[in-house]
């Protein structure tokens, strides 16, 4: 088997375009950050010394043939797009920062619980899976239903909640975001309101 | 034709029997013939194709997770992961730098944008009407499109207005960022 007819094409990690094509994405700034630390010669090739400023490099990119005019309407372009997706970023991480996950306990019987989660779906977790895991990891049935507003939660039988909320933040952390509130409300029937866990099923 | 597509829209997945695999590979060398030299390399021999049927008889074939390629009716289309590992098995249009942007979001290509002195189109006799071209860009390495001719390569040098090719597959649409697993 010969392995040099095909090519190797490198992937940005960051806009997941072929390195070419970063400039189009709007996350030219992080995208020139993942290349020059990952693969510092495709760096030097697609943009020049490192140590050259912005408009240089595009210029030096652009030498086309569009004409100036439109070469500067289409910089003016990316710019804008660029901004652009720098604030729905920080927006969204500001979203993600600000909302928190509630895990809820419910008492179905008297020494039975179910626990609700929502709140997962903003930070992107796909909850079909994460039923799935949950129901393996706790041997409980485990599903994804529609809350009363309309959301999507997580639905886990047995009363596992330490382990839960434990098992949320360590999945929190992973994808890089530690300071997420995860709240923890325990709802109760009125007439045992002691503090007598049930024992883990 | 990707413009909107989803996990929901994938109705079953099997995997593919060895035969039928074969034929794929011939039927895929045979559009492409340059492709003949490198195919078991894409493909290799003892790798599992799985079919993936979607709405619309969307059928994708995909080799250890990855989507290599795809069919609407009859003709295999490459999908870009594809044609980034071997670009020269297949037709190609060069588009100039100020279409990019439209193109990457998903637009049809304007004659114009394949006639300007950045873009590049085959010498006479070039491609077909109807036939499928992978995009390229003025500059770049890599391919950012895949589409299908609306009027041939000469029709396109001729006439020089309206919609030249038709959008298949670009660039981060959701067939590019669609997770296979």
């Amino acid at each position: 088997m010969s392995e040099t007819k095909l090519r190797n094409v490198v992937y940005c990690d960051v806009c997941s375009y072929p390195p070419d094509y970063c400039e189009f994405t709007g996350k030219l700034k992080r995208c020139k950050l993942w290349l020059k630390e990952n693969h510092p010669e495709l760096f030097t090739k697609y943009y020049g010394d490192s140590d050259k400023e912005v408009d240089a490099v595009s210029s030096k990119l652009a030498e086309s043939s569009i004409g100036e005019e439109r070469e500067e309407k289409l910089e003016k372009d990316l710019k804008r797009l660029q901004t652009k997706q720098e604030n729905k970023e920080q927006r969204e991480l500001a979203k993600k920062l600000s909302s928190k996950v509630i895990i809820k306990r419910e008492a179905r019987t008297k020494k039975k619980f179910i626990l609700a989660i929502s709140g997962l779906e903003v930070f992107d977790v796909d909850m079909k899976k994460l039923a799935k895991t949950f129901a393996s990891k706790f041997a409980t049935g485990c599903s994804v239903s529609k809350n009363a507003e309309k959301k999507e939660e997580i639905v886990l039988q047995g009363d596992v909640l330490e382990a839960v909320e434990k098992y949320i933040h360590t999945l929190l952390e992973e994808k890089g975001l530690k300071d997420v509130k995860v709240e923890t409300i325990d709802t109760k029937k009125k007439k045992k309101p002691t503090e007598t866990p049930a024992p883990a099923n | 034709m990707f413009r909107k597509f989803t996990k929901d829209d994938v109705h079953s997945r099997s995997k593919v029997k060895s035969s039928i695999q074969r034929t794929l590979k011939t039927k895929l060398v045979n559009q492409y013939p340059q492709l003949e030299e490198v195919i078991d390399e894409l493909i290799p021999k003892k790798s599992q194709i799985e079919l993936i049927k979607c709405e619309d008889k969307i059928q994708l074939y995909a080799v250890d997770g990855e989507v290599l390629f795809f069919q609407k009716f009859d003709e295999l289309i490459p999908t870009l992961k594809l044609v980034h590992k071997f670009p020269a098995a297949y037709p190609t249009v060069q588009v100039d730098r100020g279409a990019i942007k439209f193109v990457l979001s998903g637009a049809n290509i304007m004659c114009p944008g394949l006639t300007s002195p950045g873009a590049a189109l085959p010498d006479a006799p070039g491609f077909e009407e109807e036939s499928i071209v992978v995009i390229n860009a003025e500059n770049k390495d890599s391919a950012l499109a895949i589409g299908k001719l609306m009027m041939s390569t000469e029709e396109i040098k001729s006439v020089n207005k309206g919609h030249g090719v038709e959008m298949i597959h670009h660039l981060g649409d959701p067939l590019w960022t669609f997770n296979v697993e």
